[in-house]
């Protein structure tokens, strides 16, 4: 199953210690996710994490790496207290598993609020057939006008880092040496 | 722990796990980068249990046909999609962060830089 191999995968990203690799290995990642997105009927969800989580994230991380150096050192302190801190979070979150409904019962919780507003009434309302279209440009437009906000602030953000850093390399005798 | 329980809950423990894995990794590595990628595995992890929660057994994705037909739930799509955009827009700026700390310090090894920090403060 397709979890299985997600798990194995999430292990391999922890004990590689050359980036490259791990990279890859993240993109490996992604593309089982979009698997299991598609499997769980979320095939708009599928093709977006295909698109940016295989792809562009994994552009992003290799430019990165051209820069920073691929290869990682052993870290300097014990792994107990992290590892510690680790279990006791999942087995708070294990327990407070055992309240949840189970998986893919079609009386759930979640399934009773509005998703059978927008299943039943956004073909007259809206007119297109994919609801989770009609759902995110519409009923919701306001979070995603505010994702692209976010989007933009962060290209903007982005810009200005970098910019910074190659004017302050072009000048001579700036503050810092560079690496 | 009766096998119903097993099946009935293993997608929200594989969550956890590959959750926990993700935290693991922020938290224990010392390379920036690495706790990048650690907090995607995190996010991705949260996306599945989203995801999870609105599939539907035997139901179809929710683009509406003709008949009778049991639809999974749309709205947890419909987050999933925005929090991705976001996330990749998060880890872009983290990117960014860790290309300036290497202009900055020669090395984004969370420990050298601590003892960088600290030789600066010890040499006034």
């Amino acid at each position: 199953m397709l979890l299985t191999l997600l798990a194995a995968t999430g292990l391999g990203l922890l004990r590689i210690r050359n980036l490259f690799a791990v990279v890859m290995l993240a993109g490996v990642y992604s593309l089982l996710s979009a698997g299991l997105f598609t499997v769980m009927d979320a095939v708009d969800v599928a093709f977006t994490e295909a698109a940016v989580g295989a792809g562009i994230s994994t552009v992003l991380f290799l430019g990165a790496l051209a820069l920073c150096g691929h290869h990682e050192s052993r870290p300097g302190h014990t792994p107990l207290l992290p590892l510690f801190v680790v279990c006791l979070t999942g087995i708070a979150l294990v327990y407070g598993t055992m309240d949840m409904p189970p998986f893919g019962g079609a009386d759930n919780p979640v399934h009773h609020h509005v998703a059978d507003h927008y299943l039943e009434e956004s073909y007259h309302e809206i007119g297109i057939p994919n609801v989770v279209t009609s759902v995110l440009a519409s009923y919701r437009g306001y979070d995603t006008m505010g994702e692209t906000t976010v989007v933009f602030a962060a290209a903007v953000g982005v810009m200005i880092l970098l910019i910074g850093a190659r004017t302050r390399r072009e000048r001579p005798g700036g503050e810092e040496g560079d690496g | 722990m009766n096998i119903g329980l097993l099946v009935s809950h293993y997608n929200y423990w594989v969550v956890i796990f590959l959750m926990m894995v993700g935290f693991y990794i922020l938290i224990s590595r010392g390379n920036l980068i690495k706790k990048v990628i650690g907090l995607n595995v995190f996010q991705t992890s949260v996306f599945m249990l989203y995801i999870t929660l609105g599939k539907i057994t035997a139901g179809t994705p929710p683009i509406l046909t003709e008949g009778e037909v049991v639809y999974s739930n749309p709205l947890p799509h419909v987050l999933i999609l925005t929090a991705i955009v976001v996330g990749i827009a998060t880890t872009s700026v983290a990117l960014a962060l860790a290309i300036r700390i290497k202009e900055a310090y020669g090395t984004v090894e969370e420990d050298e830089i601590n003892r960088i920090e600290a030789g600066i403060e010890a040499g006034g």
